[in-house]
């Protein structure tokens, strides 16, 4: 990352970083602590464990719809989920890019003038 | 958060899809209208879905010993204000409802109703209030802090409203609806508090680059306040 001192209120890198350092650490204390140790079935998703918890309130309630595709199994479910995620990372990234580049670019044709302030641009035009 | 096909009973899923629809329906015509007002946002307005998209896929466990994911959709409603993201987050909860047999189509009414509509109000809420709070602070910490609490109120509120929702479906015998909710949310809401800080700092580091790549954007979109290098703060829009 480039540390040009333009104007101000440029997000240091090392900040942003330490950011990403601690959201990591968060995500990986309940394994290192071993928080699903006690359980049955350690890390189980919430959303599971509510249905579990419906049949308690509710033992004689029946799903009256069933999802339209499953995945046939574990894998291609993960493989689906790993495919969402790329897609979005994807997005994010070509979108990060985009900018960047048209940041090198210098102040080409900008169209509009920043609205300032609490103005929020698309509201006008219809 | 998702609830999952089925598990709520039709009238419930019928109630939620009705109050949930008209919200879509004005999200989708907001998102409609931003692009026609500002094709440059285009590239902001994919990458606020698709961060929702992201974020939604990631299984993260907590400290309860469950997992759970995060909903993401509190970077969108900061850049673009709450009712895009009810499109946005519709998009989202369809693809996994149709291709990952994670929630429905019959409790999507109520899966968009909490993740969609919810979320995005009660995090752009939370947003205004830290930046008027934080006012007179720096522009980049008073941002920072916004978001954050954008994006931990919009994911915390989100597994809230899916407790209620489940409380009012199915009450529990002895607890009535009251006790339900506290059964509910004490699997998803607090499985959530780590989950939600975990989103705030991601959220936080995007706008970061956001800023340090998009400050433009950021400033047109009214997210970054002006007080630039001399730059008059006209709004005049020039197409």
């Amino acid at each position: 990352m480039s540390t040009e001192t333009e104007g101000r209120a440029r997000p240091r890198a090392w900040a942003t970083w330490a950011l990403v350092a601690v959201a990591a650490a968060l995500a990986a204390l309940p394994l290192l602590i071993g928080a699903g140790s006690h359980l049955e079935e350690p890390f189980a998703g919430a959303d599971g464990q509510a249905e579990e918890t419906i049949q308690e309130i509710a033992p004689s309630y029946e799903p009256w719809f069933s999802p339209l595709y499953e995945a046939p199994s574990g894998e291609i479910e993960s493989g689906l989920f790993a495919l969402q995620a790329a897609v979005g990372a994807g997005i994010i990234g070509y979108a990060l890019g985009v900018l960047r580049t048209r940041r090198r670019a210098g102040p080409a044709p900008e169209p509009a003038d920043p609205g300032g302030g609490d103005g929020r641009a698309p509201a006008a035009d219809s | 958060m998702h609830i999952a096909e089925g598990f709520l009973p039709p009238v419930h899923a019928a109630a939620w899809t009705a109050a949930a629809a008209p919200f879509v329906v004005h999200g989708v015509a907001s998102l409609t209208r931003a692009v026609r007002a500002d094709p440059d946002a285009k590239l902001l307005l994919g990458a606020s879905g698709a961060f929702c998209f992201v974020l939604s896929a990631l299984k993260i466990p907590s400290v309860t010993g469950s997992c759970s994911h995060p909903t993401g959709v509190g970077l969108g409603a900061v850049l673009f204000r709450p009712p895009v993201m009810a499109a946005l987050g519709t998009i989202t909860l369809l693809f996994q409802a149709l291709l990952l047999a994670h929630g429905g189509l019959t409790t999507l009414g109520a899966n968009v109703f909490s993740m969609a509509v919810v979320g995005p109000w009660v995090g752009y809420a939370a947003y205004r209030a830290v930046r008027a709070l934080t006012a007179r602070m720096s522009e980049s910490a008073s941002l920072g802090a916004g978001v954050f609490a954008a994006a931990f109120a919009a994911s915390l509120s989100t597994y809230t409203v899916t407790s209620l929702q489940l409380a009012l479906a199915f009450p529990d015998a002895a607890g009535g609806v009251g006790g339900a909710f506290v059964k509910f949310a004490s699997i998803f809401s607090i499985t959530q508090v780590p989950l939600s800080v975990i989103e705030g700092l991601v959220t936080v580091v995007i706008v970061r680059l956001l800023t340090t790549v998009g400050r433009d954007q950021l400033l047109r979109l009214g997210v970054l306040r002006g007080s630039g290098p001399a730059q008059p703060a006209t709004s005049g829009e020039a197409v």
